[in-house]
């Protein structure tokens, strides 16, 4: 057999660059936008030129959209425009800093209770279990009430009320990612377990815990929502969706739109979340099918 | 056998400890409350000897963990205590209002596996072609819709607007059983909307994955129609999933539908640990608190039972 026989083409073509920066498409351009302009209804909630959102105007209760009140006004005559931008920064803030919490101390407990057994790991899965079983809005209640209900403090209940699931998920991750070659290799090197924790473990298992957090941003808008339509959660006169959607519900028969768009805005929100968090989700899927 | 007997024991053992933790997190959680309770009943102007009186009298001079092991003891025995405010027993109290919150969800069960067994089955049956493209896309947008906002258009369309049914007033169901009915549909209707969609999209990928399963393809060469395989032998392996989010949901709502018995004024549970958390009548939310968790707890040791019926290869240990 000569040699030439044996002298095959190994790659036969270059391995396809996958574009890196692919157009986006609808399902991610339009919730993107959406999201946007929230944020920057939030920052120029105190500079739109509308009367602040507390300012009542009797005349115009329940009044249509006109110039002085793009949106109309409640039934106590204040500005729905003004009131949706103010309150958006009560649904962005809780959105973003609760999931931040479970994000942070779920992950550290999920990783210690992979990392060691016995009495450690019964007691951290105790209290989550036990955490997970209180319904999650009656815990978030009765965490807002004992604290009392203020913006923080109602984004401290829902904070503490994702952290079982974040932690469950660092877990769950945390457990398959153990058992791979480059921790063992790490431990050989002699790494301590912090960083083998912080430095192995965590980056490896961070997208599957931002994608969750994602949908967490959107659970906790309807969170935050439920808590204020209740009437536990940001007090009035402060403007919340939620609250705006409650107060809207007297005039329901004769004004629906007051309680219609607080509710349309809350609604495209947590869509437009959903849509990304999928969108994501579904890239980094494909990325580790290819991985493995 | 053994193996089993030890399952079921470490299970129960597992359970008896949530129960234990959640109990002194419902009592912790109150513990904290900022104010005295005797200070908040008296109103005030209490003399000191009032207080110290009605203190007393509740037990609030004992030391904390003494409190604790009193009122779990009551607890475990079925005596939850009795409101400070109306005297009413916290048991009496939650069982007058459990009747309307099983109804409400018990309805709201029926209604979303009418809406999500067809429809799942289908999309399912149907993955990747338009009419599974249609129901996932109205499924994924209903789930977006936050539930109070749901039962609000609801209530716009159908009571306000269409005047099919009454928009609030509960009815009770010895007193008029079609009124009842009738009370009932939009608050059950409203939940079941917003659960359908979680059950639709879990049945639709499982149905989906089930039918690339080696034993559909044996059922086809057995010359089966496609509506026998899916009924008698694709819906049972693809349940679980569905089971499991069930056996959450409905553990949630034995505590009540916090949300939706606010909205249509049902007098429920859930409205009943709203009123008292409102009406600062501490002894009856931590009652409330506890009976919802402990439910919670045992319907998922339900529904773990439930996977050994669905599925024949967990009966036999693990």
């Amino acid at each position: 057999m000569a040699v030439s026989d044996l002298n095959v083409t190994v790659a036969v073509a270059r391995p396809k660059r996958t574009a890196r920066f692919k157009r986006p498409t609808l399902r991610v351009a339009l919730p993107a936008i959406w999201i946007a302009f929230v944020l920057l209804l939030v920052a120029t909630a105190d500079h739109l030129p509308v009367p602040p959102p507390a300012q009542m105007d009797f005349d115009a209760a329940e009044a249509g959209p006109s110039v002085a009140h793009p949106l109309g006004a409640d039934v106590d005559g204040r500005d729905i425009l003004s009131r949706l931008a103010h309150g958006a920064r009560a649904s962005i803030t809780v959105s973003v800093a609760a999931p931040m919490i479970g994000l942070l101390v779920g992950t550290f407990f999920g990783l210690v209770a992979s990392f060691y057994a016995g009495v450690t790991r019964t007691a951290i899965l105790g209290v989550l279990d036990a955490m997970l079983a209180f319904p999650s809005l009656i815990f978030a209640l009765t965490l807002t009430t004992v604290l009392g209900p203020t913006l923080i403090n109602v984004t401290i209940a829902l904070g503490i009320m994702s952290i079982p699931a974040f932690a469950r998920i660092a877990r769950a991750n945390a457990i398959v990612l153990l058992n791979r070659e480059f921790v063992l290799a790490a431990r050989t090197a002699g790494a301590s377990d912090l960083y083998i924790m912080f430095r192995e473990i965590l980056p490896n298992m961070a997208m599957s815990l931002i994608t969750y957090a994602l949908t967490v941003m959107s659970i906790m808008i309807v969170a935050e929502g439920s808590l204020s339509f209740l009437g536990v959660g940001i007090p009035p006169p402060a403007p919340s969706w939620g609250g705006m959607i409650a107060e809207g519900r007297e005039a329901l028969e004769r004004a629906p739109q007051i309680c219609l768009i607080p509710a349309f805005a809350m609604f495209l929100t947590v869509l437009s979340l959903n849509l990304l968090g999928d969108a994501i989700r579904q890239r980094s899927e494909a990325k580790d099918g290819a991985l493995s | 056998m053994m193996n089993r007997l030890a399952t079921s024991t470490h299970q129960i053992g597992q359970l008896l400890a949530v129960l234990l933790l959640v109990s002194i997190a419902s009592f912790g959680m109150l513990e904290l409350l900022p104010g005295n309770l005797a200070y908040t009943l008296l109103g005030e102007g209490a003399q000191p000897a009032d207080l110290a009186r009605v203190e007393k009298e509740l037990g609030l001079d004992r030391p904390m963990p003494e409190r604790f092991f009193r009122w779990l003891g009551n607890a475990i025995t079925g005596d939850f205590g009795k409101s400070y405010t109306s005297g009413e027993t916290v048991w009496h109290a939650i069982s007058q209002r459990l009747p309307v919150s099983l109804e409400l969800m018990i309805g709201a069960q029926v209604l979303a596996l009418l809406i999500a067994l067809p429809l799942g089955l289908w999309a399912g049956y149907r993955e990747g072609s338009a009419v599974d493209r249609m129901i996932s896309s109205i499924a994924f947008g209903v789930l977006a819709v936050p539930h109070f906002v749901l039962g609000i258009v609801l209530l716009l369309l159908l009571a306000v607007w269409l005047r099919w049914l009454p928009a609030s007033g509960f009815v009770r169901l010895e007193a008029d059983p079609i009124g009842n009915i009738r009370s009932m549909i939009l608050p059950c209707l409203t939940l079941a909307l917003v659960e359908a969609p979680v059950y639709l999209r879990l049945l639709r990928s499982d149905v989906a994955s089930t039918l690339r399963e080696e034993f559909v393809v044996v059922a086809r060469a057995k010359g089966l129609s496609d509506w026998r395989i899916l009924l008698t032998h694709v819906l049972r392996p693809s349940s679980f999933s569905l089971v499991t989010v069930m056996g959450i949901n409905i553990g949630h709502l034995i505590g009540g539908a916090v949300v939706i018995e606010t909205l249509f004024a049902l007098p429920g549970v859930g409205r009943l640990l709203i009123e008292s958390i409102n009406n600062r009548d501490l002894v009856m939310v931590q009652g409330v608190v506890l009976f919802t968790a402990a439910s919670f707890v045992l319907v998922n040791l339900l529904v773990d039972t439930i996977y050994a019926v669905l599925d024949p290869r967990l009966r036999h240990g693990r």
